[in-house]
């Protein structure tokens, strides 16, 4: 569990070229301003698991993630980071034969408690895919504003939120003048911020991320994190990702998930820059020196 | 760290609370269509379902609307819709096999599989005659079809997804367009081209030559998709294993399609089995047993149907019946062994 | 590529494509052969149905001339020796054709609705138990012979659609398709039609079915994410993604209606008359047609029966191919 006082940059002065992961995740520690770090407990993961039919995929995660601040899920490839982030917005559900354990608690309600308004809870936890998805039969501007449709949500001023959303999204000066093109005519990493935007309009307080950068070059991931640093004053991010570095760049928290075969656990977490610099489990040392995975 | 005790569970199914709620709210509903039924002029069945169908709709809309909002309220009334949709496509079905059942009850009898019809008239009492002329004639016809479109199809299939020729387009076009001939052109087309110019009769063989052009697209359909779900490897594993396609194909390809290639077969069975068009025009129908295709006509068991029908006393019917019953059985049986095999495929 | 001293003395000309063919061996090429004309048969017996059709028909034809489809006239006329006079006789299937498409149309448009909503049904809603019951069950609708639907139509079924078609003539008879003159209801095109939407409902099911399944789920993933209920995600998703092949299966079915042959000539009344009357018992359909005067045919009428069976094949095979153009289209594409 992270407690956000014993923040662990007191060397945050050592302002070199960042040489190693620990000094990047540094480096961005300082950068962020005092006092838009955390606002209080958002979201808390109590003693999650997962299964698939029989077979138990997650064991016993328990996690807070403070508002306004990036948390970064990183480990090996099926270790369970993504369903992890997806049993935060009862996505979980949907695979044939899922079931879980816990709670997901959301300013302090279980969201799995009975009688939950399912569409609710994923009004206010937001998600951004691996692929960017775009309805294609959508215009930009309505594709922004689609989950207002969805969700039948009323909107005084509907231009204004789209302006917001794109803006936030770090894609209004590119697509202003073409809001009328279909979603589909941008490229790669423009159709990721377009899914980010059209996340933003319903005006979740929690934003998950799975692997977003993952099918976009460099360049696109860039700005993509840009956007999520933007963002992350105002909301909890907790982004899933392959990628050391991003998750260096990134986040204020790192949380590692691994797993030897059985289910995936959650080794360690704690503040970005401690489990780059000094983590106290070996195999979280091991994974982010580059030994393994 | 506790060791995982806790028990896998389902959140997001429906409790027992809700389902309770969903049971009362049909009987509601059921209760409100009697009260509207019984006090007002509207009534029959059809008035007792439409009440029932727009009372669970209202019900369930309020419901929703009030726990959850409208969206949730519009969700529930798509819900009531589709689950209306199915209903209405399944009860043709089931009133369709009840009466089948019914019906052909009577006419059910072991005589039925060893007498045929060449010294009874169809209004004779049901313990006399049978089907058996038609049961054979209908094995040799759909016989002959199976010789002549299995080639033809898998061939097609094969020219499909392993030759990948320049016709490949067109001929995948055509095969389409084949699978909706009318069964009336087919016979039209054997009449014309083979009754009318060579044999001046009808026999068994036409009627096999009619059912080969309805069965040839199923069956090359069916097994193009079969084909186009073996994986590529395997194809190149056999190339690169310095086989020539030919052998790759016959040695690998299709073996390994082996039970979706008869499953295709047993679905070309069963969609023509039941014909009758074609085979009132080409096959003509004896009342005796005829086991030569090549001469006089032969009787098969649409035909038997047909005629019964068509002849219109009660134990012409119920014959029918008996024979549509032996004919759906057939069917049946076709489909659930298509069934199995492509299910014990897919589960492997 | 090799490193070694180019080839090609100019340094910025491209290297000569070299072609790549494998010349197959000598089994591969009759293998190639038989296949390929396996596979060219379909156009061989389309094409020889389209030859034969037309040449036995040829003469009926060439006589009417256009009237073939817009006359509603058909008279045998013999001579004196008991020939046809081929001059004197006048054959046109207006009236049948005009019913073909009655019927056909009436019944697309009452399967449709309930195909898509069922198809839905069983793709996003019902539990995994019920959806893999209902389509092995309504798969096995599909193979049903068209004559069982006949006989159901005409004993279980009609009464009961003769009872909806005087509802229906109490209320909606102000609309013209509706009218009534003369109030017989049996056998009417109406019937026919609810029976032939009985029989196409499974085919337009599966094929939305099929279609509706296709539908990509990160997309649909998307909507839920965005706090959908599961209607305004179809709305969203599944019906832009799937309406033309739901179009496309519509057109499938009206191929199928329109080329039925048994189940409409046990439940429907022929009639020589352009009928645009749907309740009313009295209608038309090619194929019905073709099967109820063969058997008293001579050889003229016979040689009319071909044409109309040629213009029928002509009529299913435009219908059925626009069908498939729209299936294929939107099974690829990404939209």
């Amino acid at each position: 569990m992270i407690n956000p006082n014993e923040d662990g940059n007191e060397d945050m002065e050592t302002k070199s070229t960042p040489s190693s992961l620990s000094d990047v995740a540094k480096a961005n520690q300082a950068r962020k301003q005092p006092g838009s770090g955390a606002l209080g407990v958002g979201l808390e993961a109590r003693s999650i698991h997962a299964w698939f039919g029989d077979k138990l995929v997650l064991r016993d995660i328990s996690l807070d993630f403070w508002s306004g601040t990036v948390t970064a899920l990183i480990g090996p490839s099926g270790c369970g980071k993504s369903t992890f982030i997806r049993t935060l917005n009862r996505m979980h559900e949907f695979i044939p034969g899922a079931a879980m354990a816990g709670e997901v608690l959301l300013n302090g309600q279980d969201i799995y408690e009975q009688g939950t308004d399912v569409t609710k809870i994923r009004l206010k936890v937001g998600m951004v895919f691996q692929k960017p998805n775009p309805f294609p039969s959508m215009t930009i501007a309505d594709n922004v504003l689609a989950g207002l449709k969805l969700a039948q949500l009323k909107s005084e001023n509907k231009d204004d939120l789209l302006e917001e959303c794109l803006e936030r999204a770090g894609l209004w000066n590119e697509v202003k003048d073409r809001l009328n093109a279909y979603g589909g005519s941008l490229s790669g990493g423009q159709q990721q911020r377009l899914c980010i935007a059209r996340s933003l309009a319903v005006r979740p307080e929690v934003l998950l991320m799975d692997e977003p950068c993952s099918a976009l070059d460099p360049g696109s991931t860039l700005k993509i994190e840009e956007t999520i640093q933007h963002l992350s004053s105002s909301m909890t991010i907790i982004i899933v990702t392959h990628n050391m570095q991003q998750a260096a760049r990134v986040s204020d928290y790192t949380g590692f998930f691994l797993s030897d075969g059985g289910p995936g656990e959650l080794v360690e977490v704690g503040p970005t820059s401690e489990i780059f610099s000094r983590p106290k489990d070996i195999r979280t040392e091991n994974y982010v020196t580059g030994r393994f995975g | 760290m506790s060791t995982p005790t806790l028990k896998p569970t389902r959140p997001w199914k429906l409790t027992p609370k809700q389902r309770g709620l969903i049971v009362l709210n049909l009987v509601i509903a059921s209760a409100l269509s009697y009260l509207i039924v019984l006090l007002t002029p509207m009534k029959g069945k059809l008035a007792y379902l439409s009440i029932f169908f727009i009372a669970t709709i209202v019900i369930n809309f309020a419901e929703n609307y009030f726990k959850r909002g409208l969206a949730a309220a519009k969700d529930s009334i798509a819900t009531s819709f589709a689950a209306a949709g199915l209903i209405v496509a399944v009860v043709p079905i089931f009133s369709i096999l009840f009466t089948i059942f019914e019906r052909g009850r009577a006419g059910l009898n072991f005589g039925l599989f060893l007498h045929d019809m060449k010294l009874n008239g169809p209004n004779d009492p049901l313990n006399q005659g049978g089907l058996l002329h038609a049961l054979i004639g209908s094995g040799i016809m759909v016989g002959i079809a199976l010789l002549i479109s299995l080639p033809i199809g898998i061939l097609t299939a094969i020219y499909l997804t392993e030759i990948k020729g320049i016709y490949s387009r067109p001929i995948k076009f055509l095969v389409q367009a084949m699978s909706g001939v009318p069964s009336i052109v087919a016979g039209l087309f054997i009449l014309s081209a083979i009754v009318f110019p060579i044999t001046k009769s009808s026999s068994g063989l036409m009627g096999g030559f009619a059912l080969a052009i309805l069965m040839i697209p199923t069956i090359a359909r069916t097994s193009e998709e079969v084909l186009l779900l073996i994986p590529n490897d395997l194809r190149e594993a056999g190339v690169a294993l310095g086989g020539t396609q030919w052998r790759t194909i016959s040695l690998i390809v299709v073996p390994a399609a082996k039970s979706g290639l008869i499953t295709a077969t047993i679905l070309g069975l069963a969609r023509v089995a039941g014909e009758t068009a074609p085979l009132v025009l080409v096959s003509g129908g004896g009342d005796a047993v005829n086991t030569n295709p090549f001469q006089s006509p032969m009787g098969s068991l649409p035909f038997y149907i047909w005629k019964g029908f068509t002849f219109g006393t009660t134990e012409s019917i119920a014959r029918s019946w008996a024979g549509i019953f032996v004919l759906l059985s057939l069917i049946f049986i076709l489909f659930i062994a298509a069934r199995t095999l492509s299910g014990s495929r897919s589960s492997k | 590529m090799s490193t070694s001293t180019p080839i090609v003395n100019s340094a910025n000309s491209t290297p000569e494509k070299r072609e790549l063919t494998t010349k197959p061996r000598f089994s591969d090429k009759v293998f190639r052969g038989v296949a390929t004309a396996g596979g060219l048969s379909s156009l061989v017996i389309l094409g020889l149905i389209l030859i034969f059709l037309g040449y036995q028909g040829f003469q009926v034809l060439r006589s009417e001339g256009i009237g073939f489809i817009t006359g509603s006239n058909w008279q045998v006329v013999q001579d004196n020796a008991g020939n046809t006079d081929l001059e004197a006789s006048t054959f046109g299937i207006a009236a049948m054709l005009v019913g073909t498409l009655l019927c056909a149309a009436l019944a697309v448009s009452i399967a449709v609705p309930i195909s898509v909503l069922c198809a839905l049904y069983l793709t996003f809603y019902a539990p995994q138990f019920l959806k893999k019951m209902m389509v092995a069950i309504i798969d096995l609708m599909a193979a049903f012979p068209s004559i069982l639907f006949g006989m159901w139509g005409f004993f279980i079924l009609m009464p009961h659609v003769e009872y909806w078609a005087k509802l229906i003539h109490r209320y909606f008879s102000w609309i013209p398709l509706f009218k009534m003159e003369i109030p017989v209801y049996t056998r009417s095109p109406f019937v026919a039609g609810v029976v032939l939407a009985i029989m196409i409902i499974p085919i337009i099911t599966s094929v939305s079915r099929e279609i509706f399944s296709q539908t990509p789920l990160d997309r649909i993933q998307a909507a839920y994410a965005l706090g959908a209920t599961r209607w305004s995600m179809i709305r969203a998703v599944v019906i832009p993604y799937g309406k033309s092949g739901v179009v496309g299966g519509a057109m499938l079915g009206l191929g199928r209606a329109m080329g039925e042959t048994v189940a409409v000539y046990t439940v429907l009344n022929l009639v020589y008359q352009i009928n645009w009357h749907v309740l009313i018992g009295a209608g038309g359909n090619v194929a019905s047609m073709i099967l109820l005067k063969f058997g008293e045919a001579g050889p003229t009428e016979t040689r009319a029966l071909m044409a109309a069976g040629l213009v029928l094949f002509i009529l299913t095979l435009i219908v059925n191919s626009i069908a498939n153009a729209i299936v294929s289209r939107t099974g690829g594409k990404g939209r």
